[in-house]
């Protein structure tokens, strides 16, 4: 199956029932499919006019307690900013899809990295945070779908899925997870339903008074600490015994492992290290490994963009190693390869080392 | 003879108000929309059911004087979050509260397109022609020749466009079923934009379409007139640009009876 109607299967079994998007190329896919499957089981599907208008649709359906997902490709995805930073001051659970494409600007449309900042600094304002998850591949697209609709209800926070149009377009074999009885979900009691037999209920997150919002910021951040602590998630692979550690996540994280199996038919030995959690970063269990290794090489879809997390979690404990392209170019796995023989050679020829 | 028996109630404050103090300035036209929104709502049994969106602009916090369900939208996008809400919960009452920068500049897009869905939400369309909430700058409403903060020496079409009609432009779409354009500015207009906040809402009731009501509103700490200035001003000068009466009916409602 084709890795944005994964999404969009995963999400109507994970017990969504509102779509709003607006078509952006390379995921159409998944509203078209959603524009079909949503009726099937009583959800609502619009295309919006805008993606502002559907961010902030599915910010009214998510006060009503519904799960609802929006998607987008990187410029679209900046429209949404304002929706997110919302929702995330009302504490309002939603997911958001964004299959990066290149930039800046209208870019193109090919596979890119370019939006890790947008998507883990958040181009919305105000002190929050979205936790992202970058699967890498259709099982894990249509895993971390589920994973996403709960994080986001269990701590009321949009949730941000980070693909690209690779994996937006690729076809995998997929076992999908059993569709959720929505009943089952926990009860919401936060949402708006009409104040029948209750005081009625405002969501918002204007808070003129200053001590207000002061607090409710604290609040806020106490919630980011205990997703950090909670929702960690990386994979590894092949580190035992690693001379060098390969730092890379989605798409490029696939390239890499073929890069890394084509050098240890050589017999030259590297590991992965996959975060799966961009926001929250694996920090600390990086940090604790590539220290173990002592050297570092980082391969992203960008001119360096997740190397600042890496940068921050490594520090001087490992030589860190770069290999950035933009978007739209797909190195080979030989290309990478050749970045992680420079790196074990420590040569810099391929890339750059990153002067700590 | 009890007091209860002896003494019957004949006015008091709807129950989908809240006891509170407004923020709002003396004489300006909230207070009165509040109040017959609330009525309406009242009237209809509908308060329980309803959940409403209050708009960014004077009214942003309207859900501390209404006496129901309310979520904050983004600046304009009233409309977008409340077609979120009414796709999701169709026998839900769902009401929009909106300014003229909120409804006709920002949010315009949404507001057209909401309309042209037909979507079944009823928008209330506070017009004063001033931003009020941001001191006085230029509306998308604001007239030809009126000082605003941003238009010294007033709106100049060649400078800063024309006054919009947005209540005209959305009444073309198949999908809006129902358009009337009232004031806040006499007593008999009040008791019109009454009439006319109901039968909006009977529209939305009755599954036939998208329904607004656009009402003149009094702005005396913007347009610097007295209160009873600005009354004067909204019937002598304002509704020349923005006739009063039916813009569009396809209800039916009329032939029924």
């Amino acid at each position: 199956m084709r890795g944005s109607n994964v999404v969009g299967e995963a999400a109507v079994r994970a017990g969504c029932r509102f779509y709003a998007g607006y078509p952006i190329t390379p995921q159409n896919e998944l509203p078209e499919y959603l524009s079909a499957r949503m009726p099937e089981v009583g959800g609502a599907f619009i295309q919006g006019e805008s993606e502002i208008a559907s961010i902030n649709m599915v910010l009214g359906a998510a006060a009503t307690g519904v799960r609802a997902m929006t998607s987008s490709s990187s410029p679209g995805v900046a429209l949404k900013q304002e929706g997110i930073s919302y929702m995330a001051g009302q504490e309002l659970p939603a997911v958001v899809i964004n299959m990066m494409r290149g930039g800046p600007g209208l870019g193109n449309i090919a596979p890119s990295g370019a939006d890790y900042y947008q998507a883990t600094r958040g181009g919305g304002n105000g002190d929050y945070r979205t936790p992202v998850l970058a699967p890498a591949g259709c099982q894990e697209l249509a895993d971390l779908t589920f994973t996403a609709f709960d994080i986001a209800d269990k701590y009321r926070t949009p949730v941000m899925i980070l693909g690209d149009g690779l994996m937006g377009q690729v076809m995998e074999p997929v076992i999908f997870p059993d569709p959720i009885d929505i009943k089952s979900l926990p009860p919401k009691d936060w949402a708006l339903t009409g104040c029948k037999g209750r005081k009625p209920k405002a969501i918002f997150s204007m808070l003129l008074d200053l001590n207000a919002l002061y607090n409710h910021n604290l609040h806020l951040q106490e919630k980011y600490d205990e997703i950090t602590a909670k929702e960690l998630r990386w994979d590894t692979a092949m580190t035992e015994d690693a001379e060098l550690l390969v730092v890379a996540y989605g798409t490029p994280s696939r390239i890499a492992e073929s890069a890394i199996e084509e050098l240890r038919a050589e017999g030259i030995k590297a590991g992965l290290f996959r975060p799966i959690t961009l926001w929250p970063f694996p920090t600390i269990p990086l940090r604790k490994l590539a220290a173990k290794i002592g050297k570092v090489g980082v391969f992203e879809f960008s001119m360096g963009q997740m190397l600042d997390d890496v940068i921050m979690a490594v520090g001087e404990r490992a030589e860190i190693y770069f290999y950035g392209v933009p978007g739209g170019i797909i190195p080979t796995p030989s290309d990478v390869a050749r970045f992680l023989k420079s790196s074990i050679k420590g040569d810099g020829k391929v890339g750059r080392r990153i002067e700590a | 003879m009890s007091a209860e028996a002896a003494f019957k109630k004949i006015f008091g404050r709807p129950e989908s108000l809240k006891e509170n103090y407004t923020h709002y300035c003396p004489g300006c036209g909230h207070s009165i929309a509040h109040r017959l929104v609330a009525e309406c709502l009242d009237e209809l049994g509908l308060r329980e059911n309803t959940i409403g969106v209050p708009p960014v602009g004077c009214a942003v916090l309207a859900y501390n004087y209404f006496n129901f369900d309310m979520i904050e939208a983004p600046h304009g996008r009233a409309l977008a979050v409340a077609t979120g809400i009414k796709r999701t919960n169709p026998d839900k009452f769902v009401l929009t509260y909106q300014g003229d920068g909120d409804l006709a500049a920002i949010g315009t897009a949404e507001t057209i397109h909401a309309a042209n869905r037909g979507e079944k939400i009823s928008a209330i369309f506070i017009n004063n022609a001033i931003y009020g909430m941001t001191g006085g700058q230029m509306a998308p409403t604001t007239l030809l020749g009126q000082e605003a903060t941003t238009a010294p020496g007033g709106r100049d079409s060649s400078l800063h466009g024309n006054p919009i009609d947005i209540s005209a432009m959305i009444a073309v779409s198949n999908g809006v079923v129902y358009v009337e354009r009232c004031s806040l500015a006499s007593l008999k207009q009040i008791r019109q934009a009454k009439k006319a906040i109901k039968k909006c809402f009977q529209v939305q009731l009755d599954k036939l379409g998208f329904g607004l009501v656009e009402l003149l509103s009094p702005c005396p700490t913007n347009w610097k007139l007295s209160p009873k200035e600005a009354w004067a001003w909204v019937n002598e000068v304002m509704v020349k640009v923005y006739p009063l009466g039916v813009i569009k009916d396809t209800t039916g409602y009329e032939d029924k009876k």
